[in-house]
């Protein structure tokens, strides 16, 4: 099996506050091949974007990664200085955030954008970088790229903002792309082109994606493989088909069953009861406790591992070990 | 289900965030102090000063420049922070002449947030040709300094009055000419702060079952703006107790028979080069701690309500 | 751009016709200007004539016209307390003003933006927490008092500098006097400069401040940091730009400030400038000056204003926003 290109090991991220050790991450893993697509869903507050932000170092003091490993190609990058870490950005990981309008500094030109970062981590003239963002700009679509490279953010709507967006953060040829929920401040009639976009550009260079989003539709259609988180932890993570219809975290089933389809002809929408809790009221044993209607005594007290139900499928659950002591 | 049970109220107000923020700032309880000090040794003033400097049948000229802590010469009378020009004890002249700056102070602010409250409430709330008469006056007069505003309000009501009353109306003209400088302010905040409740559904399903407007306003909209009113008008009595000590250092504030801190000042400076150097110094920092306290308070209270900065 | 300015002169018309009708309320309505001209035993008949002959009997709005004619050619009459035209009055006095504020404004920019732009980025520290505390002395102590202040230490104790006064002036051809071009002329020119420029600096410093902190943490200030750019590159090329735009603007209107401000600053070292004139009068209740001063005050606002309108719509490129609406 080759090397991932992103590994992540027991990450654990906390944010002190006035009431207390707030813990946004606790312990999560996974890995990423090169040129796959992971999905990363999750209600808000599960721990999304701050894994996104902990990868790329850009974590908002106080918060801070308390323990665990990030690598990249084999090497930790979580515990490097920030000069090193600033190399990496832009050049190695890149990263696309929410919203397109408030992404790009509305004072600078695009050009002057591109060009710019291009500059910083590509050695080339101003005016081969110029070409170059020229040449990036058209591979994301945006028509007479030429002319509108000149144009300053407001010029372009919400869509061809996000092309942007993109093509600034592929501008240095990264290996890992972040992705942070890149299509929510969209209209619906455009987020699929944008992922489209991102998914063709980003195979292209044979850079991996790191999807994050609440929409399972966008990872059922995008992603090789999807993660679940729950109050900062994860609970399943395997393949996208094996997750979405074999599902083995009683979480996962019920994110699933709550997504309406049009085929169904249903009078109620199916919800788990319950919200997620707290970061700080977060219960013992498994999170997920106080909502499942499988719980039982063990749930209550320990904590479950991911446990693996499959080659490359495993779930944070005691169910798939009663039902492995059962099988085996 | 949790089994305890809610705290009392007053253990709720020590705990909550501003309470809080409060005990945790030595500057602002520092402040604190010091305000809560000056006001009170102004408002008792009159029992705990040692002579009345306002009463001129008190005062010896003959007294005039005695040293700090010294007895002069002529009349053996020792004064505790020496005495002016004319014979008044310094001491005393500071706290009279702190409750006077007080007074002018929070009457200024009070005068300025009446009148600014309403006119924001007004415009936000009615909108139209009120709200866009009303923000081109606000406009307008922001872009002429505050000082200078109560300069012509002041020498506008000096050509009316005749020469015999201005003294007694002195004050009150100056109360109105700073608080009229200062409205703009509380109307821009509440006139914002009206136009967002405006729009929210429980102002909205007030006016659907027909509550008088002013009662909306008065109990739905303007406790909502009352924490961004309190810290406009800390820094706003900071400013008006500047302005009055400014306009009576320049002479068109109180009349020279009741001097403010400012006026004791200006007679400070005329005697520095000789070394009468107690004239000017005490009131200097009596100014000095009660602007500073203030202002922390005022930025403590800011940083303190600002939901972005916790 | 054409209709933005044709309207904004067409504004300023209209503010300086309102600033124009108030002080001929004021000259025409306080005080007397016939009991400031003749003695005392003149009788009631005479006055009556005087008036006439004046034309102070006639309807207001002839007057007012009257006024308005006179003012745009500079005419406003004669001072009450110096029996001196008010116009040369006030442009004898004017070049000591404008020398003052010019200098302690430029001090208040260059020295107001550097510190706020250094206590924006090192947030913590001894030199920026010295800064901030006198930063709040400066905002605290009202000017009158930082000139005293000022004057009891350079000039009393310690001896350096002058107390009072302009010191040697020059005459230039074209009637202006300036005190630039003697070392006393200079001297003269520091404390009142300090004392002037102080309150300004520290308005200017905690604003750029400010703007900075909101502007460090916008999403593309974020983004930027997430594309690896160098930490000069985001602080100085992108939030710098970012946070000056407001900042210069309000610098602009505080050049209106500072001409008023100068009363204070001139009462304090005797300096012979504008706002010394206008307090006298104001103490005098001479009217004409304070019309007419009045006036100037405000013609300087309106042109100021224009000027730094201009400035933001030149450097904000949103505000354009017409010509390209019909791109997309």
């Amino acid at each position: 099996m080759t090397e991932p290109l992103l590994s992540v090991r027991d990450l654990v991220v906390e944010f002190p506050t006035r009431r207390g050790v707030l813990r946004a991450l606790d312990g999560v893993s996974f890995d990423i091949a090169p040129g796959e697509v992971l999905g990363m869903v999750g209600e808000s507050g599960a721990g999304k974007s701050i894994t996104g932000a902990a990868i790329i170092g850009l974590i908002e003091p106080p918060g801070r990664i308390v323990s665990g490993e990030v690598r990249l190609a084999g090497e930790r990058i979580d515990n490097l200085p920030p000069e090193a870490m600033r190399r990496i950005r832009g050049k190695r990981i890149g990263m696309v955030f929410q919203d397109p309008l408030t992404s790009l500094n509305p004072l600078y030109t695009v050009a002057r954008q591109l060009v710019e970062t291009i500059r910083a981590h590509l050695d080339m003239s101003e005016k081969e970088a110029r070409a170059h963002a020229v040449g990036l700009l058209d591979r994301v679509g945006i028509p007479a790229a030429a002319r509108r490279i000149d144009d300053y953010p407001h010029h372009f709507s919400g869509g061809m903002r996000q092309r942007v967006v993109i093509a600034l953060a592929l501008a240095a040829e990264p290996e890992l792309v972040i992705a942070d929920e890149p299509t929510t401040a969209l209209d619906v009639s455009v987020q699929s082109q944008i992922i489209d976009v991102l998914k063709e550009i980003c195979a292209e260079r044979g850079a991996a994606v790191m999807l994050i989003t609440h929409d399972m539709g966008v990872i059922a259609e995008t992603a090789d493989r999807v993660a679940v988180l729950y109050a900062g932890r994860m609970a399943e993570i395997g393949p996208v088909s094996d997750v979405i219809l074999k599902a083995r975290h009683p979480y996962t089933s019920g994110l699933m069953a709550s997504i309406p389809t049009l085929v169904q002809n249903t009078d109620r929408l199916v919800q788990i009861p319950g919200t997620m809790p707290r970061l700080n009221a977060i219960p013992s044993g498994c999170a997920f406790n106080l909502r499942c209607e499988h719980a039982f005594d063990k749930c209550m007290t320990d904590r479950p591992p991911l446990l693996d139900v499959a080659p490359r499928h495993a779930a944070a659950c005691w169910l798939v070990e009663e039902e492995t002591q059962n099988d085996g | 289900m949790s089994e305890t049970k809610t705290p009392g109220r007053l253990y709720r107000m020590w705990d909550s965030d501003i309470a809080y923020s409060f005990r945790k700032s030595p500057l602002a309880i520092v402040s604190g102090i010091v305000a809560l000090v000056i006001v009170l040794a102004a408002v008792f003033a009159p029992w705990i000063a040692p002579t009345n400097p306002y009463d001129p049948s008190s005062l010896n000229l003959m007294d005039g420049f005695s040293r700090p802590m010294e007895p002069n010469a002529f009349t053996g009378n020792t004064f505790l922070l020496g005495a002016d020009n004319q014979g008044r004890d310094v001491l005393s002249t500071i706290l009279y002449g702190a409750r006077i700056s007080l007074f002018v102070g929070f009457s200024a602010v009070l005068f300025a947030m009446i009148l600014g409250i309403t006119a924001g409430l007004l415009a936000g709330y009615r909108g139209g040709w009120v709200d866009a008469l009303l923000m081109r006056i606000a406009d307008v007069q922001l872009s002429f300094p505050s000082i200078l505003i109560a300069l012509l309000i002041f020498g506008v009501a000096r050509g009316f009055i005749p020469p015999s009353q201005r003294e007694t109306m002195a004050i009150w003209v100056l109360i109105i000419a700073i608080g009229l400088s200062d409205w703009v302010q509380f109307a821009r905040v509440v006139r914002g702060a009206t136009m967002v409740e405006k729009g929210k559904e429980y102002v909205q399903a007030a006016r659907v079952i027909g509550v008088h407007p002013v009662r909306i306003l008065l109990r739905h909209i303007l406790p909502n703006v009352m924490g961004p009113v309190l810290v406009i008008g800390t820094i706003g009595l900071a400013l008006a107790i500047i302005a009055e000590a400014t306009l009576s250092f320049l002479g068109v504030g109180v009349p020279p028979t009741q001097p403010s801190l400012g006026t004791l000042i200006r007679i400070g400076q005329q005697y520095l080069f000789s070394g009468e150097w107690w004239i000017l110094l005490f009131p200097a920092m009596t100014l000095l701690a009660l602007a500073l306290a203030v202002n922390l308070l005022g930025d403590w209270l800011r940083d303190a309500l600002n939901p972005r900065l916790r | 751009m054409l209709a933005f300015i044709i309207r904004r002169v067409v504004q300023s018309t209209i503010v300086m016709l309102v600033v124009a009708l108030v002080a001929f309320a004021l000259f025409r309505f306080v005080g007397d200007p016939i009991g400031a001209m003749v003695g005392q035993e003149t009788s009631l008949e005479d006055r009556d004539a005087l008036r006439t002959a004046l034309g102070l009997n006639d309807p207001f709005v002839i007057q007012f016209g009257r006024f308005i004619g006179n003012a745009i050619q500079g005419d406003f009459g004669i001072s009450y307390r110096l029996q001196q035209p008010v116009m040369e009055l006030i442009l004898q006095r004017l070049p000591a003003t404008l020398e003052l504020a010019f200098i302690s404004g430029l001090a208040a920019f260059v020295f107001g933006v550097s510190a706020g732009v250094y206590t924006a980025l090192n947030r913590r520290g001894t030199i920026s927490t010295s800064i901030m505390a006198v930063s709040l002395i400066g905002v605290s102590l009202p000017t009158f008092l930082i000139g005293i202040l000022l004057i009891w230490l350079f000039a009393v104790e310690l001896q350096w500098l002058p107390s009072f006064g302009r010191g040697d002036t020059v005459e230039l051809p074209g009637g202006w006097t300036t005190g630039f071009l003697t070392s006393s002329g200079r001297q003269s020119l520091i404390l009142p400069a300090i004392t002037l420029g102080l309150f300004q600096m520290t308005l200017i410093m905690r604003l750029v401040r400010a703007e900075m902190l909101e502007v460090l943490r916008t999403d593309y200030i974020k983004f930027a940091r997430a594309r690896g750019l160098s930490n000069r590159a985001v602080n100085f090329g992108h939030a710098l730009k970012n946070t000056l735009v407001p900042v210069i603007t309000i610098t602009g209107l505080q050049l209106g400030a500072i001409i008023a401000f100068a009363i204070i600053t001139e009462t304090v070292f005797q300096w012979p400038g504008v706002g010394a004139l206008f307090i006298n009068s104001v103490r005098a209740v001479d009217v004409p000056v304070m019309a007419a001063y009045l006036v100037f005050i405000a013609l300087i606002f309106v042109i100021i204003n224009l000027i730094v309108d201009l400035l933001y719509y030149a450097v904000d490129p949103r505000l354009r926003v017409e010509r390209s609406a019909a791109r997309h």
